[in-house]
Parts: C-alpha cells; structure tokens; sequence
C-alpha cells in the first residue's frame, strides 16, 4: 500500500466517523444503507459512458441526497418507505447496467489501482467533509435536538440539512473504492453506533466514532492483504466486532 | 405603545382541515400574552407558526431585529444520545461567541446543578429538562420568549423560580413574553393579555374580561353562542 492510499484510507475513515456520529444521533441509521445504494445506477451509467465510475457515482449520490432533502420537507409520513422503494429500484437498476467483475468492484470494493483524479478528489472531499462536521457541530447538535428551537436561534435549517446530506453522500462516494455500495454505509454507522453506547458528551463521542473508524479501517485493510481479498468485508467484520465489543463493557 | 408583535387575519390549515381562521391580536413591548385553551385547539400550531416554522396565511409582523427564544413542549429525543446539558448549551454561546461562564450563570439562574448539567439529556426528567430549554433561550438574549407550557412537569419551587426569573427579566430588560398556560392562577397574575382559542372562535383581551366563568365553560364546555371581540 502506498502512502498516499494510506493517507486516503485514513482521511475517509474520520469522515466517516464525524458524519456517522449525527447519523446515529438522528437516527437516520437504517437510511444511510439504501443511500449508498444510488451510487451503482452512477458507476455503471459511467462504465457506459467510458468516464470515471466515481464522478458517476458521486454525481447520483449527491442526487440521492437532493431527494432525500426534497422528501423530509414534504414531512408526510411514507418518507422512509419511499426511500427504501426508490433506492432498491436504483440497486437494480444499476445490476442490470454493470455487470460480471465491475459489479463485484462496486458492491464490495476493489483493489484496483488509484489513479491521481481520484486521489485528488478524494483527498479534497474528506477534508471538505471533515471540516464541515467540525466547524458546523454546534450547529448540527441545536438541530437535531430541535428543528424548531434552531429555527428561533438564526440557523437556517433547511439549508443545514441540505448541507448535511452532502456530507453524507460525498462520504460515501469516499468509501466506493474501499468498501463498496453495499458496505459503506456500514463504515459510516457501526463506528459511530458504537462510539453512542460508550461516550458521555459530545466530545467522547466524535473522538471515539473516529479512532474506531480508523482503526477498523487500518485493521481491516491489513487483514484484506494478509489473506489476499477484498478490503470492504474485512472493514466491516472488524466494525462489528467493535460494536459487540461495546456491549461487554456497559450493561 | 409598540408593539413586538402584530398578528392579522391569521389561518392555518393541515391538508384541508383547519387548525384556526382569521385571528388577530397584538403583543406590545415587555408584556405578557397568555394563550389559553382546551387540548387540541391549536395552541403549539399557533407557536411554530409564529416562529416561521409551518405555513400559515394571513400577516404575523415581528418588530424589526427581534430575538426569539422558544421553549417547546416536549422533544422526542433518544435516552441515550451523548450530548450532555451543558453540550447543548455551549452549542448556543459558541456560536453566539459567548464564554463557559455564561452558562454557569445560566444554569444557576434556571437552578440546574452542575452535575446534572453533566447528563446526558435524554435522561434528564421533563421539569429539567424544560429549565435546560429555558437557559438555552435566555443565552441568546431574547427580546421575546415563547414557552410551550413552561411549567409543565416542573416541580412547586422550580415553577416559582421560572415565573420569578422571568418576571425580573421583564422588568429589568423588558422581555415580551408568550406562553401558554393552563393554569388560570398563573394567567391571571402573569398575563396583559390573554388568547383564548376556542373550537370556533377565539377571545382577546385582558385576563378579567376574558377569564368569566360563563365564556371559560362556553370555551371548555357547552357550545359557543355569542361572540366577545376584543381589540
């Protein structure tokens, strides 16, 4: 592994952490699996098109995003079920337009080599990530505790949250190369899920969401090329281990 | 006098029901309005509405630069979210540029100890919870409150404490208050004004003309036969 893929694997693991951790505390857990779904229609529209299959991807994420946006100001009940009907459709939607070993990429993740458009991009996006969560987090925390109370003390809700879902889409587009459609989403949730049963304020919990989340991440990459397969079930079993872990130490 | 708030010909409506049509009543500077009524007439409408938080029709004026602080009812919130009290409150000074002393301050003010101060929230009981709410609006220095039942929950001295603080914050700084009460004793010694929101119509004025006992069981009881408006 090269130092640069180091440098990116560690960068995407403590977005993910920072954006998992206001995943979990607005309990949008079960959303972020479906979302991370959007990003296959994107990699085999690219495929097709012979541009790079991440700015597919990203282009249909942040698209997801947009809809997910659009859907929580309708505020009619049914968001969640539509979110789950509209994703799955963009699953296989995106099977039948990849196919044989790029969808295996996709779904799982690939070792393929990283070119420098995409180390670039992905570099730039975590930090903007990373820095987004860090100077936004007052703000964000207002929010989820009360729309209405955030309204009333100036902050722009709507645009938040739109600002937010970015985040989370561009997260995942970070994690396609390592983890796969089908596994990101569990990168951003598990750490973060497990950083909530053992932090005591706010502090605790996003230090802990981002060292488990780059400690599964280095742990299980280490794992993948020890026995020579892919990375992103190796992440993700060690995420998981983590969160059974959490149980041990709290009733 | 100035007024802080001017509502006319206010309407709501949730798909096609509606919630309440045609209210109109003013708030002036550093007076109460108390907003009575029975359950499910529409009073936290009324409030989200006049914070720009659901559509509405008709005018809600707000004098210009005012600062809201609004306290709500209650939050659906998970016990176990890692944001502590304090958290919460250091997310309002931080971004206002205030300091940690501040919400010492407040939070001796609204009588929550610093160990509660470090629970989580989700854990607090109601009453403190709502006090935590208090200080949260009381940091960003509001020119008007809106509370949601404020006393709801909170215990015989906590209740005290509330209406004494913000009372004094009244008279010293000349806090516009509107809340929502269901306890006549406190509308009667708190309120300039009170709203009394019926099924069918709704009542303003100053609490001796609207709180009779024959429009009081009119609002809360029996049909409504004739209608009292006052400006």
């Amino acid at each position: 592994m090269t130092i640069e893929v180091l440098l990116l694997s560690i960068t995407m693991a403590v977005a993910a952490g920072l954006v998992g951790s206001f995943a979990v505390m607005r309990r949008m857990g079960l959303a972020a699996d479906p979302m991370s779904h959007v990003a296959l229609p994107g990699i085999g529209l690219a495929l097709a098109l012979h541009i790079n299959p991440l700015f597919g991807a990203v282009a249909m994420l942040l698209f997801g995003a947009l809809v997910v946006w659009a859907l929580e100001g309708k505020a009619r009940l049914g968001t969640e079920a539509l979110i789950g009907v509209l994703f799955s459709v963009a699953l296989a939607l995106g099977s039948m337009m990849t196919s044989g070993e790029e969808l295996i990429d996709a779904l799982f993740g690939g070792a393929g080599v990283l070119r420098w458009p995409e180390i670039c991009f992905g570099l730039i996006a975590s930090g903007a990530v990373i820095a987004f969560i860090v100077t936004q987090r007052n703000r964000l925390v207002v929010m989820l505790v009360s729309p209405d109370v955030a309204r009333t003390a100036g902050i722009d809700v709507r645009r938040l949250d739109l600002l937010y879902l970015g985040a989370f889409a561009l997260t995942i587009a970070l994690g396609l190369r390592f983890l796969g459609v089908l596994l990101m989403g569990a990168l951003i949730i598990i750490p973060a899920a497990t950083a909530k049963r053992l932090a005591r304020n706010l502090t605790e919990m996003l230090v802990l969401a981002v060292s488990i989340a780059v400690a599964t991440t280095l742990v299980g990459t280490w794992l993948a090329a020890v026995f020579h397969r892919q990375t992103g079930p190796f992440i993700v079993i060690v995420a998981a281990a983590c969160f059974l872990l959490s149980f041990l130490r709290l009733p | 006098m100035d007024n802080i708030l001017e509502v006319d010909r206010l309407s709501i409506r949730f798909e096609k029901v509606e919630v309440f049509a045609d209210l109109s009543f003013q708030v002036a500077k550093g007076k109460s309005l108390a907003v009575i009524g029975p359950n499910g007439v529409g009073k936290t409408v009324l409030f989200r509405a006049l914070i720009g938080a659901i559509p509405s029709e008709g005018t809600i004026r707000w004098t210009p630069h005012v600062r809201i602080g609004y306290v709500p009812q209650k939050l659906d919130l998970d016990r176990d979210v890692p944001i502590t009290g304090r958290d919460f409150l250091r997310a309002r000074s931080n971004s206002t540029g205030g300091a940690d002393v501040e919400i010492s301050l407040m939070l001796e003010r609204v009588g929550i100890s610093r160990k509660v101060s470090e629970n989580c929230i989700g854990i607090l009981s109601g009453g403190q919870f709502q006090r935590l709410l208090v200080a949260f609006a009381l940091l960003g220095n509001p020119s008007v409150l809106l509370l949601d039942e404020p006393t709801a929950g909170v215990d015989g001295p906590g209740q005290h404490r509330l209406n004494e603080l913000v009372r004094q914050l009244q008279e010293k700084q000349g806090l516009s208050v509107l809340f929502i009460s269901h306890e006549l004793s406190v509308v009667y010694e708190y309120a300039t004004n009170v709203l009394c929101l019926g099924s069918r119509h709704a009542y303003f004025g100053p609490p001796r003309k609207i709180l009779t006992p024959d429009l009081l069981s009119q609002i809360y009881g029996s049909p409504i036969n004739y209608h009292v408006h006052d400006h």
